[in-house]
């Protein structure tokens, strides 16, 4: 009970930070307590991650047989992924379509999905049962698995987000006969990006094809793939504006508000076409009495989809809402709540016989969950300090001094 | 446990023989795990070692469990090893107990609730879902039929307990690094292949369960059920649920009454995701195609301009 205690009053904490930044308000106090919360969430995952590999996922999860995949596979590795699916829309936008106005997102963008998979790699390290096997998929093949390709595409989309990466860093230790070969190859690494985002991002669905008695049948579709992949496509945009946003806020830089909002209609457009898909879904497979049910699941699903998809479809729609930065920043907040949500309902709520849960997250699940996203955001903020990410612009003299006053880097050297 | 037998030459083993109960000392081999999933494996259907449950004849002893452990160097620190009649709480199959036998009460076909022993293992399905859901080959569908795990594969991923539409495999939740799937192997490895018949098989006092080919157990089930057919429900569980499993059941309530799964599909599961899965490679095929193009275009494009 102590620990949900202490999780509460830490998201309350991230959340007031947030808040201060979204309001331009910064409280004397406003650093050394967003330093605090971090380092004691990051506490409590390292105790978390000692409990897990000395007593098992039994002595730290809620996991058990009846639900053998929780909050770390659901929220962790399911959202996590779709949430970092911006990196290869962008990177297609500007290389495959060539629409250059979205050049200056692109690092920042890249570099955020390949930090969500990199987490989403250390978080299916920590899930499985056997972390030193990690690599059988590799030498065992199993062509058979969903599971099997998921694995691969990940690893060898890690390897592509790396190279696609690896630019900026390039550029600053000055190795120009590398980077000229990484440019060369630019155009095939990012196909083949969108070929592997494309195909796990869809596979993630294609996992639950196999249950049709066990996932309630307002989630489970043939179209899970489908569902998966487009959704994951509107919530990276999202991603993406929400990342520029703070970015912004934090390094105190101008915000490219035409490319925000033209993201911002793309992901309503997307959304839209979702939600139209979704709900022919539902009407061919005849379970549309299901949303009249009162119970857990239609609650969930009219919240998903009535929050999560309809309701911000429909504000990003209009372009006077898509013009107010704190408008979009809220609207693209919920599309990623939503995202979120149908991943927990798919791998949680969903799998479960009515109201009766088979199983419920622990503390120190959602300790290690938030001690993943402070991380991100923090390798995040020191990447953009120290390499050329963000494009030179105009504000180019006053930068050096807009960051010390940034939060996070106080908080690296305490 | 879960050591893995020797594998002699199949060429040797005359299965049918083997199958028709004379069960002479032979090995069995393990296919590669690549060649298993879509196909029901290389032993006919109705050769394949099954095991007839009538439930009307189980007393509810557990005699089975405890041969289970014992067959199988399970931990036998439960009340089963304090004697005869063991503890009468319920009992959950977990990684270290492989069959339980319970108790369930229902109403009969006459509306009148009832109670009968029901014992729960491994159904041995023909088309495993588990098998065609393991991204390492874990989990096979040895010559012979029945589905073996091996730990030394395993990454703990937990897709297998997620998949199975029976609920089956189970996971040692409470070990760091090395924790294990367990679940029935039909003691294949133990026992069938030194030419003895399951623990559970061998221990049950009633004749409640009985081994033999699948093809004989089904024409036993309806045979006593066309003899009786004032006793038992004509419907023989494992016959086409999920495409068909080696363990049969037969019974004179309902099963869905009896905790079994009502909603089970009768159509095999491993299709559900491979017909995705199969065509993923035509699919990246053309999205290379299409976006290398259209790549190369807009960039010669450009160039002119």
């Amino acid at each position: 009970m102590n620990g949900w205690i202490f999780i509460i009053l830490c998201t309350l904490s991230l959340i007031w930070t947030c808040l201060c930044l979204v309001y331009d308000k910064r409280p004397r106090l406003l650093k050394p307590i967003t330093a605090i919360t971090i380092l004691v969430i990051w506490g409590a995952a390292l105790l978390t991650l000692f409990r897990r590999f000395t007593g098992g996922l039994g002595a730290v999860a809620g996991v058990n047989d009846a639900a053998p995949w929780g909050l770390w596979i659901g929220a962790d590795v399911f959202a996590g992924v779709a949430l970092a699916a911006g990196g290869f829309v962008i990177a297609a936008t500007v290389h495959i379509f060539r629409i250059k106005r979205f050049n200056p997102i692109l690092r920042p963008t890249v570099l955020t999905a390949f930090l969500g998979y990199v987490l989403v790699a250390v978080a299916l390290f920590i899930d499985i049962g056997r972390p030193l096997s990690w690599w059988h998929p590799l030498v065992m093949w199993q062509d058979h698995s969903i599971m099997f390709e998921v694995t691969w595409c990940v690893i060898l989309y890690t390897t592509v987000l790396a190279i696609e990466t690896s630019p900026p860093l390039l550029e600053r230790l000055g190795l120009t006969k590398v980077l000229k070969v990484i440019k060369v190859s630019t155009i095939p690494v990012v196909i083949a990006g969108v070929i592997l985002s494309t195909m796990h991002q869809s596979s993630l669905g294609s996992l639950y094809l196999i249950v049709p008695g066990k996932l309630y049948p307002l989630w489970y579709s043939p179209l899970l793939p489908v569902f998966f992949l487009i959704s994951a496509v509107a919530g990276g945009m999202c991603v993406v504006i929400v990342e520029s946003y703070f970015s912004a806020k934090i390094l105190k830089r101008g915000l490219e508000s035409y490319i925000m909002t033209s993201l911002g209609r793309a992901a309503s457009i997307i959304l839209f076409i979702y939600l139209i898909i979704k709900l022919a879904d539902l009407a061919v497979r005849g379970h549309w009495d299901l949303l009249l049910e009162q119970n857990l699941q239609s609650r969930m699903f009219l919240l998903e989809m009535g929050g999560g998809v309809a309701l911000p479809a429909l504000l990003l729609a209009f372009r006077r809402f898509r013009h107010m930065p704190r408008g979009l920043l809220a609207a693209s907040l919920l599309v990623m709540a939503g995202i979120v949500l149908n991943r927990v309902n798919v791998s949680w709520i969903g799998m479960s016989v009515t109201d009766h849960l088979h199983y419920y997250p622990t503390w120190m699940e959602i300790a290690l969950s938030l001690g993943f996203i402070t991380a991100g955001t923090i390798i995040f903020f020191l990447a953009v300090h120290f390499l050329p990410i963000f494009p030179k612009a105009e504000e180019e003299e006053e930068l050096p001094e807009a960051i010390s006053p940034e939060p996070n880097t106080g908080l690296v050297s305490a | 446990m879960n050591r893995k037998q020797g594998a002699p030459d199949m060429n040797t083993l005359d299965r049918r023989r083997f199958l028709q109960g004379l069960l002479c000392g032979t090995g069995l081999s393990v296919i590669s795990p690549s060649s298993f999933a879509a196909d029901p494996g290389n032993i006919p259907i109705a050769d394949t070692p099954s095991v007839l449950v009538d439930v009307t004849r189980c007393i509810g002893c557990r005699a089975c469990m405890r041969a289970c452990k014992i067959a199988n160097d399970l931990p036998n620190d439960t009340d089963l090893s304090v004697g005869f009649p063991v503890a009468w709480e319920r009992q959950e199959l977990r990684f270290d107990q492989w069959t339980v036998v319970n108790p369930e009460t229902g109403p009969g076909t006459d509306g009148i609730d009832v109670t009968r022993n029901v014992k729960r293992q491994c159904m041995h399905c023909l088309q495993p879902t588990c098998v065609s859901v393991c991204p390492v080959g874990a989990l096979t569908k040895s010559e012979l039929g029945p589905i073996l795990y091996n730990e030394d594969r395993c990454i703990g991923c937990r897709y297998c307990i997620m998949a199975c539409p029976f609920d089956v495999p189970k996971y040692e939740w409470h070990s760091g690094l090395s924790p294990v799937v367990g679940k029935c192997q039909f003691c294949t490895r133990k026992r069938l292949s030194q030419g003895q018949l399951p623990g559970c098989v061998e221990a049950c006092p009633t004749g409640a369960l009985k081994f033999g080919r699948r093809e004989a157990l089904l024409f036993e089930a309806k045979a006593r059920i066309a003899t009786h057919p004032e006793k038992y429900i004509n419907h023989i569980y494992g016959e086409k649920e999920a495409g068909g499993t080696a363990w049969l059941y037969m019974a004179d309530v309902p099963f869905e009454n009896l905790g079994f799964k009502s909603t089970m599909e009768t159509a095999p599961m491993p299709p559900l995701t491979w017909d995705v899965l199969s065509k993923i490679p035509i699919l990246a095929g053309a999205m290379a195609g299409l976006f290398g193009t259209l790549a190369w275009t807009l960039n010669r494009q450009e160039k002119s301009e």
